[in-house]
């Protein structure tokens, strides 16, 4: 196997779990919540869904446990948010916390435990194609997000759920007097927002990572919020930036094994940092920030 | 037959503020009936209960003869009530259709087609597919309207639907409300300015500290007799300025591009005015056509660090220099939003004055002297009439008159050369709105130089000496007030001139 086609087989399975968690975020963030507890709600989803893949053989368990995990916190961060107006950066942070300390209580008995990894799917044709081949041949889970990434993008911008949803974010008081319950929609955002991150979870503990082992999320909730900012609240750029630290993540592990003379912690914090500045960079056009931007996140809104 | 729209003993309290108070009003089908009363006489909190945004503590509401609880907006459009906001209800990063959509069934083609047949019979033209934020404030309006009329309303409530519109546009909303009246329509007509109510309207009831004081024909009676039972007492007089000398030139703009890099923004070509001492010159115009901006690049908010010469202050170029600056030589400025620009809502009126007039010896040495800055806002407080409680209330704990009456005050004690001044009775009741022109009129006559941007054009012809108009960023050459008329600025207003 060339190097080459090392960072293509791997680039999409890296990048699912930031884009699951991202895509959920993005809905959230749309209908004006900000959730700063995705870290928090992706561990316990990782640990739920680990462990109930665990004791059930079944990855589709585990899936289903981490996201009902993830709504359960989610629905703790909207009773402060949502419920008692309370700041969100702070209830975000407090639920993320929280999240962490569950993950490791839940996780703790399997420690170092492992599972099967569900095979790989190819796609017929499309997987003997010479170079970009190995992009199709992917477990299910891959798929699906990216199948799912478009759903969004066409729910956003192209129904009328959509329409909802970027009306509440933009304007809630407008949105209130024309007869929409801003806060069930918000609800329902977030609620949304904590099942995407509980899978996000669950798919790297389960399958893309198939090994128990705490604080493995490492800091992806938190590339994920940030994808959502610097992609400017647009699927497609969202997708792009979680495809950019897939793949830098897979350079990062081929340089360590071809022995670069670079301590590995370096290079293991590369692709966070080279991510970041490169949405940066797109998002600093002012006018597709301002056009984006969801007018009334993180503010509390009484209804 | 009954009337279609019945109050019987409608009232509703927030906190210690009686909004209504056993509100009666009946509305019959082909009629437009107006709402009168000043800010804070309780009419939007009516209008809330109507459309169901809020909900009475006592009272009923009968529609076509029947008892109904109007628990949401929703409930309001099934029974056939449509509503026009003040600030409108539109999504500005939403096209029109989108706009529709929201509420109205039905797909995006066949929105379209509604939307350009109900223009064409109604004289509402919009573009469906323009996004929200380009259009102008007239234009929304007639998205809002046509979002109402999308659902076949009995019954179209409009909120002040005449305060954002320049006068020739106000014209032309009269014929289609008169239009749709004559399909058998009732309309609730929110208004306090009297002549467009006598014009328009075929019944009014009159509301004062949210009881109804009366019902009558305003076709019937003058403008002053209306103006009377509004406010409680007889109008105050206006306060036009006697013609007299002028001092030197103080403040000058002379063509000043500015290219904004925010699309919601507006972008300034080619401005120039001059204003000297002892003159106050108007800058009309509808909001959103670059005052904001316009208001920036005097203050200092803006700074051009490329073209200094661009704004001159007392002959001198200012135009690089920031807000704290130009302040420091003599400028005053009262933004057009009390709470956030003008005043600090949490911060005591004292700590309020000591933001502008730090400058008159109330902080030594980086420490504050309190009982300098508490005599200093006494002062303001009583020369002004503002009634409060002292220096230590709150900002955000004054009504929007007696809070401007403050901000303009502290200002004015500044004896500043040039002082410039947004909206200045956006919001204000009608007694505290002549008290604050009666000032702006008396500082003139004292020597000062003043700019008033407003959207009020009879305001503007009552105080100024010069009108410039502002339209799309651009400014219009200078009239004098006595040799021009309401329906000439109207024009630069919609840009239709010259």
């Amino acid at each position: 196997m060339t190097i080459l086609a090392f960072i293509l087989a791997g680039t999409l399975a890296a990048a699912t779990p930031l884009l699951l968690a991202a895509l959920g975020e993005l809905i959230a963030e749309r209908a004006g919540v900000l959730n700063l507890g995705l870290e928090g709600m992706m561990a316990l989803g990782a640990a739920v869904g680990f462990v109930v893949a665990y004791t059930t053989h079944s990855h589709v368990l585990g899936f289903a446990a981490a996201s009902v995990a993830g709504i359960a916190l989610s629905l703790v961060f909207a009773t402060l948010a949502l419920g008692f107006m309370a700041n969100q950066v702070a209830a975000g942070l407090a639920i993320g916390v929280l999240g962490l300390g569950l993950s490791s209580l839940i996780g703790k008995p399997l420690e170092s435990q492992t599972l099967d990894a569900p095979g790989k799917l190819a796609i017929p044709v499309l997987a003997d194609l010479p170079v970009i081949g190995p992009l199709f041949e992917q477990d299910v889970v891959v798929y699906l997000t990216f199948g799912l990434a478009v759903v969004i993008w066409a729910v956003l911008n192209h129904s009328k759920l959509g329409l909802i949803i970027r009306a509440v974010g933009e304007n809630p008081h407008a949105a209130r007097a024309i007869g929409f319950r801003v806060l069930r929609i918000r609800l329902a955002a977030v609620a949304f927002g904590g099942a995407m991150a509980g899978m996000a979870g669950a798919y790297a503990s389960t399958i893309y990572t198939p090994l128990w082992a705490d604080g493995m999320i490492a800091g992806r909730g938190w590339i994920a919020v940030a994808l959502v900012v610097f992609g400017t609240w647009a699927a497609g750029r969202i997708v792009f930036g979680a495809l950019l630290f897939g793949a830098l993540s897979l350079g990062g592990l081929i340089a360590q094994a071809a022995g670069v003379a670079l301590p590995s912690q370096l290079l293991a914090s590369l692709p966070y940092a080279v991510t970041i500045v490169m949405l940066a960079v797109i998002s600093s056009n002012r006018r597709r920030m301002r056009l984006n931007t969801v007018a009334s996140l993180g503010q509390p809104f009484a209804g | 037959m009954a009337p279609l729209l019945q109050l019987s003993g409608v009232s509703k309290r927030y906190g210690g503020v009686q909004a209504n108070a056993g509100i009666d009003l009946s509305v019959d089908a082909g009629s437009i009936h107006a709402i009168l009363g000043e800010n804070g006489a309780g009419k939007s909190t009516l209008m809330k209960l109507i459309y169901g945004v809020e909900r009475p503590d006592e009272g009923q509401v009968l529609w076509q003869g029947q008892a109904v609880t109007l628990s949401s907006p929703s409930d309001a459009r099934r029974l056939g009530i449509g509503m026009v906001f003040q600030h409108f209800s539109l999504f500005e990063t939403l096209s029109v259709v989108q706009n529709m959509a929201l509420i109205v069934p039905g797909s995006k083609g066949e929105l379209a087609t509604r939307i350009r047949d109900l223009g064409a019979a109604f004289g509402l033209s919009v573009d469906p597919q323009a996004m929200v934020h380009a259009l102008s404030v007239g234009e929304r309006q007639r998205v809002e309207i046509i979002r109402c009329l999308l659902l076949n309303p009995a019954l179209l409530i409009l909120d002040e639907p005449t305060s954002v519109l320049p006068p020739q546009s106000v014209a032309l909303l009269f014929d289609t409300l008169r239009a749709l009246r004559a399909k058998g329509m009732a309309i609730l007509f929110i208004s306090h300015k009297l002549e467009e109510i006598r014009e328009l309207c075929d019944t009014a009831t009159i509301l004062r500290q949210g009881r109804v004081m009366a019902r009558l024909d305003p076709r019937q009676g003058t403008a002053h007799d209306l103006a009377t039972l509004m406010i409680g007492r007889p109008m105050p007089p206006p306060v036009h300025p006697t013609p007299h000398g002028l001092g030197e030139e103080r403040l000058a703009l002379s063509n000043l591009n500015f290219a904004n890099d925010d699309p919601f923004g507006v972008s300034l070509k080619d401005v120039s005015l001059a204003v000297r001492g002892g003159e106050i010159l108007g800058i009309a115009g509808i909001s959103g056509n670059g005052q904001q901006e316009l208001a920036a690049l005097i203050s200092g908010e803006i700074a051009l660090t490329s073209n200094a010469k661009a704004v001159t202050f007392m002959g001198q170029p200012v135009g690089d220099l920031g807000a704290a600056a130009r302040r420091h030589r003599g400028l005053a400025f009262v933004p057009e939003d009390r709470l956030g620009r003008g005043a600090v809502p949490d911060m005591s009126l004292a700590d309020n004055a000591l933001l502008t007039a730090h400058g008159r010896g109330l902080v030594k040495n980086g420490f504050i002297n309190r009982k300098l800055e508490r005599a200093f806002t006494a002062d303001c407080i009583a020369r002004f009439d503002v009634r409060t409680s002292g220096p230590q209330a709150e900002a955000g704990s004054l009504s929007g008159g007696n809070l401007q009456k403050f901000i303009m005050g502290r200002e004015m004690m500044l004896d500043p050369k040039v002082l410039l001044v947004a909206q200045p009775t956006w919001g204000v009741d009608i007694g505290a709105a002549a008290d604050i022109r009666q000032r702006l009129v008396a500082m003139r006559n004292a020597g000062a130089a003043i700019v008033v941007i407003s959207e009020e054009i009879d305001e503007l012809f009552e105080i100024c000496d010069r009108l410039q108009v502002l339209h799309k960023g651009h400014l219009s050459p200078s009239v004098d007030v006595a040799a021009t008329s309401v329906e000439q600025i109207g024009t630069y207003m919609i840009g239709a001139a010259a």
